[in-house]
């Protein structure tokens, strides 16, 4: 018998939880499920809702649902089932699910990682622009995460901007808190975002100012900025530059003959 | 001067000082009003072309000095224009750039103007005026004037979350030749007054019923030293890195490869020191703090003092004391694993948890991402065993720093152990 399990929404760590232990309690082999989100393609919901049975008690070890409620949110499509296939096998073998050698285990940290990474990511590089609206001010973000994360994260940017109203707008889904309430829409555009203003100016400024021209190593900068993202920061605009422009900058200060000390400052007397 | 012309000096001038960590702190949010949150981790919201996170702003109020340290560019003595922010002009750069998302807080420093006194209550007055009136709840980084009055200092670790006084250099002769104003024991003198307040807040927090006692920089403090601008040593620096974490408790203490400026001191060495070298020093201070190495262990894996600068510190120790190895991957004990070239402390943990179920083979460090070809010499696993001799081969040092040579020289281990 084939079983087809439809969640509510992509990351929907409830719907899971809820569905595995039905499933187990009716016995269904983790290959008799096919597991689906509400954007799949109607023909792949071939197969029958799972049977009624008593939910099964589960005794689960509690960093393993942790690992799970993160890796839900990855986009890979297989997550739902092999979180299952875990799950049925750990009945047998309890030592499973705290093997971090395992190579299914692995795969499940690596997902949980990557979905930690893409969070820690959108914390960093979320720029909002500010535009008045007929209710007052309002900061919006355009963002491109790689897994579903958007509600999950929400919270974050809610705790630290509470006093601001803001969207963050991405391609499958969009968040939004008006100062009281966070509320959730489908996904938007890019062009649906507004687009630079003067004050990014100002921290370009800073991004250049900051950098240390006889330091250069773009290598480490990509390591942890990927270029993926270049594009809707608007520091990295000037980042090939700054770069182009640093070994003359490194020579001429190597190459520089020590000037006679100036004069100094007396005390007392504040500069500009 | 223009608030833009400003910005870019006063960041440029305040770029030396390698610190711009915003983790660490106490928990806070603004959902019971201000602006702002620290949720522990820290957060890079940008990376500059040099590699460096950008996740506070980092301005000095003026970058006019009465000192002349001959390693910076802020020196009384060095022909670079000076400019000045008035407090409002900082508060309001931090907080429209923190609405935006791009920074975690402010990291705020000085030239020395006037007097310590007058400078400190200055950086006091952004902290203050940021917290009181716009209920500034991010990150503050406040860098701390040695001398200033103990009330200054005081009153610092209430608004700040790290305080900071930099010692500069590791020995008090180059401080006297390169620094001649700054004066160590009143340095050692104003950290020990800070690790005493941030001792006591803790301790009265953890025992505090529902009032909260005042904060004192729940972050802690820390320091700098730069490197290559005298002729200290490895040795000397991880000694001083020693002494302020056991004496002082920082947080920690960061290394600054001394940086070609414009204008630069006759003083100074016309070459920078290789950045590998900072490197260098940065992994020792990790195995100090993080793997239970001293500072005479680690200096014993390089020459004179030094650093190896081909090897890391841990595998430079580990080729000179080939005899403790090759360990049993499923029997070593934590400590024994955690020396081990290529075993990180989070993989070490891992294999531990991973003997509780199973033998480990070579194969499974592999799925964890370990580096194999590292390791491979130093452990015995059920589906390893080192070539006999391997340990001992006066190669072995060679191979391991290049590691293609050694893929050509061992395919029937290697395939074995992949």
């Amino acid at each position: 018998m084939r079983c087809s399990v439809t969640l509510d929404a992509p990351a929907d760590y409830g719907g899971w939880r809820r569905a595995a232990r039905d499933l187990l309690g009716a016995g269904i082999r983790p290959e008799e499920v096919s597991w689906h989100t509400p954007g799949d393609a109607p023909e792949l919901f071939a197969g029958t809702a799972p049977p009624a049975a008593r939910p099964a008690a589960l005794s689960v070890p509690r960093d393993f649902l942790e690992l799970a409620e993160l890796a839900v949110r990855h986009s890979d499509g297989e997550r739902f089932a092999l979180l299952y296939s875990l799950l049925w096998d750990g009945r047998r073998d309890p030592g499973l699910l705290r093997n971090p050698a395992e190579a299914r285990m692995v795969r499940l940290h690596a997902m949980a990682r990557a979905v930690r990474r893409d969070a820690h990511k959108m914390h960093a590089f979320v720029r909002f622009r500010e535009i008045d609206t007929p209710e007052g001010e309002r900061s919006v973000a355009w963002f491109e995460p790689e897994h579903h994360i958007v509600e999950a994260e929400a919270g974050f940017f809610q705790r630290r901007f509470a006093a601001l109203r803001w969207s963050i707008l991405t391609p499958r889904r969009c968040a939004h808190w008006d100062g009281e309430a966070l509320g959730f829409t489908d996904g938007a555009r890019r062009a649906d975002a507004p687009a630079g203003d003067a004050a990014e100016d100002l921290w370009r400024t800073y991004f250049a100012s900051i950098f240390n021209p006889a330091r250069l190593k773009p290598d480490a900068m990509r390591a942890e900025m990927p270029k993926k993202y270049w594009k809707n920061l608007p520091e990295a605009r000037i980042i090939p530059e700054l770069m182009q422009g640093a070994e003359g900058r490194l020579r001429a200060m190597l190459g520089q003959e020590a000037k006679p000390p100036a004069r100094r400052q007396k005390p007392g007397r504040d500069a500009g | 001067m223009e608030l833009r012309a400003k910005l870019a000096l006063l960041a440029d001038a305040a770029k030396y000082d390698a610190s711009c960590a915003s983790s660490g702190s106490e928990k806070r949010d603004s959902t019971q009003g201000g602006l702002g949150s620290t949720e522990g981790m820290g957060i890079c919201h940008a990376y500059a072309p040099d590699g460096r996170c950008i996740s506070l702003l980092k301005l000095l109020l003026t970058n006019a000095c009465i000192f002349d340290c001959a390693y910076c560019i802020n020196r009384a003595t060095s022909n670079i224009r000076r400019a000045r922010f008035t407090v409002d002009e900082v508060v309001r750069l931090t907080l429209a750039f923190y609405r935006r998302n791009y920074i975690e807080g402010l990291f705020l420093s000085s030239g020395i103007i006037r007097s310590a006194d007058y400078t400190m209550e200055q950086l006091i007055r952004v902290a203050r005026t940021l917290r009181e009136q716009h209920g500034f709840l991010g990150y503050i980084h406040l860098k701390t004037i040695p001398d200033a009055a103990p009330e200054l200092l005081a009153e610092a670790g209430r608004w700040a979350d790290r305080l900071s006084i930099n010692v500069e250099l590791p020995q008090i002769a180059s401080l006297k030749e390169l620094a001649p104003e700054k004066d160590l024991p009143a340095i050692h003198g104003a950290m020990g007054e800070l690790s005493t307040h941030i001792a006591d807040a803790k301790e009265a927090r953890r025992t505090a019923g529902r009032a909260a006692p005042p904060r004192f920089a729940p972050a802690g403090q820390s320091t700098q030293m730069i490197i290559g601008a005298d002729n200290s040593t490895d040795g000397q620096i991880l000694g001083t890195s020693d002494g302020l974490y056991k004496q002082f408790r920082l947080r920690r203490v960061y290394y600054s490869a001394y940086s070609p400026i414009p204008d630069a001191s006759a003083a100074l060495p016309p070459q920078p020191p290789p950045l590998l070298r900072e490197h260098r020093l940065y992994q020792a201070d990790w195995l100090l703090r993080f793997y239970d190495f001293t500072t005479e262990e680690i200096l014993s894996g390089g020459e004179d003092g030094m650093l190896d600068l081909e090897a890391d510190p841990k595998l430079a120790w580990a080729l000179k004391h080939r005899d403790d190895f090759p360990l049993d991957l499923n029997k070593a004990p934590r400590e024994a694993l955690l020396r081990v070239p290529g075993l990180g402390a989070r993989n070490v943990d891992r294999i531990l948890e991973a003997r509780r179920h199973s033998r480990v083979k070579l194969a499974d460090l592999a799925r964890l991402r370990v580096p194999l070809r590292k390791v491979a010499p130093f452990l015995v696993a059920p589906d390893h065993r080192p070539p006999p001799g391997q340990i001992d081969a006066t190669g072995l040092r060679q191979k391991l720093l290049n590691p293609s040579a050694f893929a050509a020289a061992q395919p029937a281990q290697l395939s074995l152990a992949l």
